[in-house]
């Protein structure tokens, strides 16, 4: 497949300010936003994919495109080249469009370098003087939010609405543990109980201590290539066959909802791709930076009703040769492995293990064909990325 | 802060200065006035938070500040059990006007605090920067 013809740059808008002392870098990258749109007879709610680089404050577009609400982004690029960036990004487009990926991409750019005698960039600055870092900063850092407490209050309220119990939650990681004991690089490889996870301290309510995933140093990679070079080497192919993503976030406030994750937009658009079903999926690696994290995007991903996660991982129901849906299978994040506090890339590389069959022989799934892996990063609590990808063994 | 019995978790922990950008700062100015304000839009109607220039529901310029009184239901809440200055909590205040704050809940008993429990806004001293705002119960 190639890009040319498959898309088109219909909207363009160059910021009339040269000097900007009274508005702020977000609100420059939104006022360029809109006339862009304006100029293609476009309004926000049409874009689907956002495209921004290394000057758009908070991480990875997150916090931008939070602050302008983009409520229908299901593709996200933010890919930093420096001042080329911007050029690279209509590429990138163009290949996202013609894959089906999103129909209206969103670029854009702001700064403000000449202000810089009034503060820091990026988040800093001293106390008194004026920053330009992410737009929700001096509205949600300063009240010591952790990734523990943030997802201590989407557990808190998954249990409001849906009677969720902490014994529930504590299966995950009893299961997470049967597989890690067999994982000789496994962080905590030793079998706990429901029991020992409810006796583990309380770190910030209600998760305990084990609840949350290790902390490890360490790494990992990847080798994705064309069809005609899997064909050339001499190893099991795992196909990719769906790939879904999507933002979350407050989205001014109205948009909260804490026990929902974007898995519930980036599942359905990677399941539809593979043309399969969450019930077709052999062995799936769910990011688990708590167990709550795996709880709310089984749900959302479709594995089971809304709210009817903690029955779903009740009685052992994630452990490979025991339940449903074998998860995590070298452990997971909860014993094995969060490389840097980024679980992304475990996730897939214990899928490539099942689906060559080359997991431990003891957790092994049979006949491992069809499996997803599903990561959120940022905070389930504030605001995050969602992506899912679905792999066959062929 | 108290020792006693009743109240043994106001919050100890410091809360640090806000970073403050151009946006904000007709909010901290309020602030410091002991003045609680919002956003809200004039194109469609709604009140947003975090506050912000252009409205994130619509993508109307056209948003103005306005004072609140503060005053909403806890939406969701977690108690940091692991500081060094002791538990504080944290969560989300559904406002009246509608949209959803980011706050820590102070002065009370942490192990009372519920989801539905009708709070109100204060203002707590920062070092070296504006009063933030926190919630209490009413």
């Amino acid at each position: 497949m190639s890009i040319k013809g498959q898309a088109y740059i219909m909207g363009a808008y160059e910021h009339p300010l040269r000097d900007a002392p009274d508005i702020s870098t977000p609100q420059i990258h939104a006022e360029s936003a809109k006339g862009a749109l304006a100029d293609a007879g476009l309004t926000k709610d049409d874009v689907d994919g956002y495209f921004c680089a290394g000057d758009a404050p908070g991480f990875g577009g997150m916090s931008m495109i939070d602050y302008m609400g983009l409520r229908n982004v299901r593709h996200m690029d933010s890919t930093e080249t420096g001042g080329s960036s911007y050029i690279l990004h209509v590429g990138h487009a163009a290949q996202a469009i013609a894959a089906g990926k999103c129909k209206v991409a969103l670029i854009t750019l702001a700064g403000r370098p000449r202000q810089q005698k009034f503060g820091g960039f990026g988040g800093g600055g001293r106390p008194g003087q004026l920053t330009d870092g992410p737009p929700e900063a001096g509205f949600e850092n300063i009240y010591g939010g952790t990734t523990h407490n943030t997802y201590g209050m989407c557990a808190m309220r998954h249990m409001h609405e849906y009677g969720t119990t902490s014994e529930q939650l504590a299966w995950i990681k009893v299961a997470a543990s049967h597989h890690a004991q067999w994982n000789e690089h496994a962080f905590l490889r030793d079998v706990v109980t429901v029991e020992d996870v409810l006796n583990s301290p309380m770190i910030a309510d209600p998760l305990h201590r084990l609840d949350c995933c290790v902390v490890t140093d360490g790494g990992g990679a990847l080798i994705v290539t064309s069809p005609e070079i899997a064909k050339s080497l001499n190893r099991p192919k795992v196909k990719v066959i769906g790939a879904g993503e999507s933002p979350k976030g407050p989205m001014g406030g109205h948009d909260l909802d804490l026990t929902h994750s974007g898995a519930l937009w980036s599942g359905p658009i990677a399941f539809e791709e593979a043309g399969v079903k969450p019930s077709d999926m052999k062995y799936a690696s769910i990011y688990d930076s708590f167990t709550i994290t795996v709880l709310m995007q089984l749900e959302d991903l479709g594995f089971c009703e809304k709210g009817q996660g903690g029955k779903f991982v009740a009685d052992g129901n994630l452990i490979s040769g025991v339940g449903k849906l074998p998860f995590n299978t070298d452990g997971g994040g909860l014993c094995n492995n969060h490389p840097t506090n980024r679980g992304g890339i475990t996730k897939v590389i214990e899928a490539v293990r099942q689906l060559r069959g080359e997991a431990h022989p003891k957790v092994q799934v049979p006949n491992c064909d069809l499996a997803i892996a599903h990561g959120t990063g940022g905070s389930l609590g504030t605001r995050h990325g969602a992506a899912t990808l679905i792999m066959e063994r062929e | 802060m108290s020792d006693t019995k009743t109240a043994p978790e106001a919050q100890a922990r410091k809360i640090p200065a806000p970073p403050v950008t151009i946006e904000s700062k007709p909010f901290w100015d309020a602030a410091t006035e002991g003045r609680f304000l919002i956003k809200r839009c004039n194109g469609c109607g709604k009140a947003h938070w975090y506050p912000r220039a252009l409205c994130p529901i619509c993508f109307s310029d056209d948003t103005v500040w306005e004072e609140s009184p503060g005053e909403g239901v806890i939406y969701t809440y977690s108690v940091m059990r692991r500081s060094p200055t002791g538990p504080y909590a944290i969560g989300y205040v559904t406002l009246n006007e509608g949209p959803a704050v980011l706050t820590n809940f102070v002065d009370c008993d942490f192990d009372q605090l519920a989801i539905g429990q009708k709070v109100k806004v204060k203002f707590q001293d920062t070092e070296n920067g504006p009063p933030v705002p926190v919630f209490s119960p009413v």
